[in-house]
């Protein structure tokens, strides 16, 4: 199997990621060159902070017309946290910002309620709840309703379709999209590398590797 | 759900209790606790490095190193970190947050910047805080050895503001005496700050996790001796490194008849017993797949 690639675009702690890819198995190769999208076979886009932030480094960089090119050639990308985020057509964070468009959709935030103890961001473990579509030979093969994850974020995706939506985390009042699939994009936001044995299960589910 | 975060405090190579953050005594090795929490269902791993002023932090960087390439739960660092070049290094070994509390105190920009930098999900603003007589609390710094005439509940809400992702709150006055978190301290910082409140200092039973969630309003809870006192029981022999305050571990008595942390207070627990019992009080706790079978 080759390398997975691990896309640094200066936001997040990539070294947990790559740490949970090697323990599953697989090798992981952290960097920032776009040329690298074009014989990658597996990529994964982390991401933690601003989305408007994140944007303007991959612009930077030059990755986002050889992402969309990775993306539409049907290979393997896992966006994670806010790299899921940027899937995404569009966020409200901060200004309205521009995302990669690969992904019918936009970015909204999580509304606060103090009283109530929902507090934003939402940060902890929370479980993982079907929708319509079944788990089973999806990246969430293997795991349970209920399953809990490590969630840290303030915003959320809203999918147009409903049929892109693999499973839902309700926080508050708010239900939602947890897990997204659209055929070989998945992104999940929580942190799988960080959520314990469901997480790697997910991870290994996408790296396609099997150690249950 | 409600996050149980055992506290490992380290000294050199081995993890210490104390009382009051003062009188440490060595309770074994950190490679012995930290995989044992992972496997009962630790949410995430807090290490306090007690001695970090003293001696630099290497030693701890390395127990980190080894920690995060097997457990896949948030790492939190704590002690001893003073800049932004401080911040990027424990990230570097392993940890996904640094609690901070001496440095923030002398410098509040420190949160801002490490918040810039890294984001606000990775700095934890620690509060190590005593009751006043009038009721109000103070902040102490240097491992609660120095006052600062600082208000810890406005520290808190400042700090949230500078960007502190969460806040861990210590009470120097319970720490370690198994009487009971405060719970005042932890509610008044938890309903004035937006961000989570990770209670800390004095749990001596489930019942004192219960009563830091239900009426101190905490987010998260630390826990230190209950946990490893537990720990200790499930074990045979306990490895440790032959410095510091060996003593407790020499005289292998049966821990749950040492008087010492008996007239404390102290009732040993094992983690998942401990979320068990919560989930029995209406407490959503996150449950490990062995928990459910």
């Amino acid at each position: 199997m080759k390398p997975v690639l691990i896309v640094d675009y200066g936001l997040g702690n990539l070294g947990s990621v790559a740490r949970a890819v090697r323990f599953l198995g697989a090798e992981p190769v952290i960097s920032g060159d776009p040329a690298l999208l074009l014989d990658a076979e597996r990529v994964i886009l982390p991401g933690v902070g601003a989305f408007g932030v994140a944007m303007a480094n991959l612009k930077r960089l030059d990755f986002v017309a050889p992402l969309k090119q990775y993306a539409a050639s049907g290979r393997p990308l896992l966006g994670i946290c806010l790299g899921m985020q940027l899937f995404m057509e569009e966020s409200t964070e901060g200004d309205l910002h521009a995302g990669l468009g690969l992904i019918p959709g936009r970015v909204v935030r999580l509304q606060e309620e103090r009283k109530r103890g929902i507090k934003v961001p939402h940060v902890g473990w929370s479980g993982l709840e079907p929708d319509k579509r079944e788990w089973s030979g999806t990246v969430l093969d293997g795991l349970h309703p209920g399953d809990a994850l490590y969630f840290v974020h303030s915003y959320y995706v809203q999918p147009r379709n409903d049929g892109d939506v693999l499973a839902c985390t309700t926080y508050g009042d708010a239900r939602f999209c947890s897990v997204i699939a659209r055929g070989a994009l998945v992104g999940c936001q929580a942190h799988p590398e960080k959520s314990s044995g469901p997480g790697l299960r997910i991870l290994g589910n996408f790296l396609d590797v099997h150690q249950h | 759900m409600i996050r149980i975060i055992p506290r490992l405090d380290i000294k050199g190579p081995n993890v210490v209790k104390g009382v009051n953050l003062e009188g440490m005594r060595v309770v074994g090795r950190p490679e012995l606790f930290a995989p044992h929490y992972y496997d009962e269902g630790a949410d995430e791993l807090l290490f306090m490095d007690t001695v970090a002023s003293l001696y630099g932090r290497n030693t701890l960087d390395e127990i980190v190193h080894r920690t995060a390439e097997r457990m896949f739960v948030p790492l939190t660092v704590s002690g001893g970190i003073r800049s932004v070049q401080d911040i990027r290094g424990v990230l570097r070994a392993g940890a996904d947050k640094v609690a901070m509390n001496t440095a923030a105190i002398a410098n509040p920009r420190l949160v801002a910047e490490g918040a810039e930098h890294f984001g606000s999900q990775c700095i934890v603003l620690s509060i190590e805080a005593r009751r006043l007589p009038d009721g109000r609390y103070e902040c102490l710094t240097d491992g609660g050895r120095e006052r600062t005439g600082k208000d810890a509940i406005e520290w808190a809400e400042e700090a949230a503001g500078l960007g502190a992702g969460e806040i861990l709150a210590t009470s120097v006055d319970n720490e370690g005496t198994g009487r009971g978190f405060d719970l005042e301290l932890t509610r008044l910082i938890s309903e004035r700050v937006g961000v989570p409140v990770i209670a800390s200092g004095g749990a001596g039973c489930a019942e004192h996790v219960r009563d830091v969630v239900l009426i101190g309003k905490a987010d998260a809870v630390c826990i230190a001796s209950i946990l490893h006192y537990g720990c200790l029981e499930a074990m045979e022999n306990v490895a440790y490194a032959e410095e510091g305050n060996t003593d407790f571990l020499k005289r292998k008595i049966p821990v749950s008849s040492r008087s010492a942390h008996n007239r404390r207070g102290i009732q040993p627990v094992r983690l998942a017993e401990l979320k068990q019992n919560l989930a029995d009080w209406g407490i959503e706790v996150r449950r490990t797949e062995r928990d459910a079978a």
